[in-house]
């Protein structure tokens, strides 16, 4: 009696989680195998239609790419911000943080402003005479994966820094005394020791981007499509509920499966140890 | 002292300082590690040990003096071409790697291959007794085999010197002792030089064959530990190195064979039982006397030196009492031994404490 009372206190809670989040994705579940027909036409598509393919394979594309960029940019700056002294660390975190308050459809339309064909960067091309044609730099994959690599950066940054500020100091001390250069001690002992933030930070990057809608939407220019918008397409524009619902389930999916694996890792580092003795 | 090695090497420092803005943390330092010898750099925190073992490694640049191996200066080598082997405090072993391939890494920096590799790995592990460890994480092994991977992996690339920094201070006491004697029997074993940073004044008698004792930069007093124990220059050493209790007075006809002093009422005399600092006559002198030096008489014992006191507060400590005897001279530490002691201890107990002529040393006062 006692141990039931206990479960009624977080009913709430639960309640609220199967209403709002798991009642909606099982409708989806449901729509995606009942519209237009019952059965598993639409799943069928995967495999039939070139234009699901394609945004299917754009998306994953974009998608790697930008997981790749943030973490580059994002290791270098939380390599950085690791080494700065703890007031220049202040200015560089404000630096990574004041971009998140940023509303993403600013940060959009600013990127906009700044790659457009008259946009500053190329007319300062123009004028400098480095170029006599506005490159194309806005409403293509390239706009796409300059907003959302600008968007993901702080997200890589924070569980990469996370990581680094565990490596123990007197470890890299350690390995200069023992005949390492400055190169092989970031090889084989920093780079080793901040692996699990990599990860961490390039699951999170990789499934943020996957469902990225506003960037993609606001900077493709409707020319390249990924799958938050070609859902959306579908759905809205198109009334085509049974093939919208279905990506969306694919996408939960991916979602799902690559949280699988990181899981798997995550085990992996305690295995194999984060920093710190 | 051991049998220098071939391949031990000499290192000397000269004229070191390091000061970081207005703050002198080591001041004009000059000392001598020689070939095969077993050096420790004693002092409380803040002394300016760490910094010179630091300056040694290449870890912080001096702002004056040098550090020379062989006679060669090193002083603007950057750590890892210096060959130095070295135990950190706290070990830092790479938590990612497995006890092998911690002790493989300086081999790997180095690009020795695999080959030439293992072998040595092997005979680094067997010399520490942790061949069987091989395959474990840091994570997995005690206090005393972590310490005993930083040892091996600090050995593996027969360095030049061997940096030890602390290497114990993070073990309970019963294993300190244990690895104490280990580490002597190594150093015994290996003939290499080691330089060892502690302040734990026990460990730094019972393995060195030197002692260095430092304080506020300045190094006060070096010599081997039985001297620095026995004739302490300076009241700051007597009282780190050991206990002792202090006894003022004016120096009395002082020459090589010894002195007079006279504190207050009481005239103690004085045998010189090696070189010391001779006061000069009728200078005002401090004496260093050990507590273990005097003892409390039984009835009808005389000794060269006698003073009547009472006790005022006593510990029994198994092997000893430790008395607080409130005297003429002041209160005096008596550590007298239990087994057939001449009294059993009691506050307020009236008790006759002497001591042998040659027992107390003249000792400087400390500069400020």
């Amino acid at each position: 009696m006692k141990l039931a009372g206990w479960w009624l206190l977080i009913l709430p809670a639960l309640l609220l989680v199967l209403v709002f989040y798991v009642a909606p994705i099982v409708q989806v579940l449901a729509i995606s195998v009942s519209e237009p027909e019952p059965g598993f036409a639409n799943y069928e598509r995967l495999l039939t239609s070139e234009g699901v393919q394609r945004v299917i394979i754009t998306t994953l594309r974009i998608c790697l790419i930008t997981t790749a960029l943030a973490l580059l940019l994002g290791y270098a700056m939380a390599y950085a911000i690791t080494l700065a002294s703890p007031r220049a660390r202040s200015w560089w975190m404000l630096a990574v943080l004041v971009p998140l308050w940023i509303s993403v459809l600013v940060r959009a339309f600013a990127w906009v402003t700044l790659l457009r064909r008259q946009g500053l960067v190329n007319n300062t091309l123009m004028q400098a005479g480095a170029i006599t044609e506005p490159l194309a730099l806005v409403w293509n994959e390239f706009g796409i994966l300059v907003g959302m690599v600008h968007y993901m950066v702080p997200f890589a940054v924070l569980p990469m820094l996370a990581a680094m500020r565990e490596i123990d100091p007197r470890l890299l001390a350690a390995a200069r005394g023992l005949g390492a250069t400055r190169g092989q001690v970031f090889r084989q002992v920093f780079l080793p020791l901040s692996m699990p933030g990599v990860i961490a930070a390039g699951v999170l990057v990789f499934i943020f981007s996957l469902g990225f809608y506003i960037t993609p939407a606001i900077l493709g220019g409707g020319k390249t499509l990924m799958v938050a918008e070609w859902i959306s397409l579908q759905i809205l524009d198109l009334i085509r509920w049974g093939l919208g619902t279905m990506m969306a389930t694919m996408l939960v999916l991916t979602i799902l499966v690559t949280l699988l694996v990181f899981s798997r890792i995550v085990d992996l580092r305690r295995m194999f140890g984060t920093g710190g003795t | 002292m051991p049998q220098p090695a071939m391949g031990a090497h000499t290192l000397a420092l000269r004229g070191l300082t390091k000061r970081y803005g207005t703050f002198t943390a080591v001041d004009n330092v000059s000392l001598e590690v020689r070939q095969g010898e077993f050096l420790t750099l004693l002092g409380p925190s803040g002394s300016g040990k760490t910094t010179i073992l630091m300056a040694v490694a290449g870890f912080v640049e001096p702002s004056e003096g040098q550090v020379l191996l062989d006679g060669r200066d090193i002083t603007p080598l950057p750590p890892e071409r210096r060959d130095f082997g070295m135990v950190f405090q706290g070990y830092a072993l790479f938590p990612h790697l497995t006890v092998a391939e911690n002790v493989a890494f300086p081999l790997r920096v180095r690009g020795q291959s695999r080959a030439d590799r293992d072998g040595k790995v092997r005979a680094a592990l067997d010399l520490v007794q942790l061949s069987s460890f091989a395959d474990r994480l840091p994570r997995q092994l005690s206090g005393g085999q972590q310490q005993r991977v930083a040892l091996a992996r600090a050995l593996v690339f027969d360095p030049a010197l061997l940096l030890l920094d602390e290497p114990l201070s993070a073990l309970d006491k019963k294993l300190r002792a244990e690895l104490q004697e280990e580490l002597k029997a190594l150093h015994r074993r290996i003939g290499r030089t080691f330089l060892n940073v502690t302040h734990d004044q026990e460990e730094a008698l019972s393995l060195s064959d030197h002692i260095a004792i430092l304080n506020h930069g300045k190094l006060v007093q070096l010599g081997e530990p039985a001297a620095l124990y026995e004739r302490p220059r300076t009241r700051f050493v007597a009282d780190f190195l050991g206990k002792s209790n202090f006894l003022e007075g004016i120096a009395r006809g002082p020459d090589a064979a010894g002195m007079l002093l006279e504190a207050g009422a009481a005239r103690l005399h004085v045998r010189f039982a090696g070189p010391v600092v001779i006061p000069a006559p009728d200078a005002s002198t401090l004496l260093s006397l050990r507590p273990e030096k005097l003892r409390v008489l039984a009835e009808g014992e005389g000794e060269e030196n006698e003073v009547m006191g009472h006790i005022i507060a006593w510990a029994y400590l198994g092997a000893g009492f430790s008395l607080v005897v409130a005297t003429l001279l002041g209160e005096l530490r008596v550590a007298q031994p239990a087994w057939k002691s001449a009294v059993v201890p009691a506050e307020g107990l009236p008790v006759r404490l002497g001591w042998p002529a040659d027992a107390a040393v003249p000792v400087l006062e400390d500069l400020p």
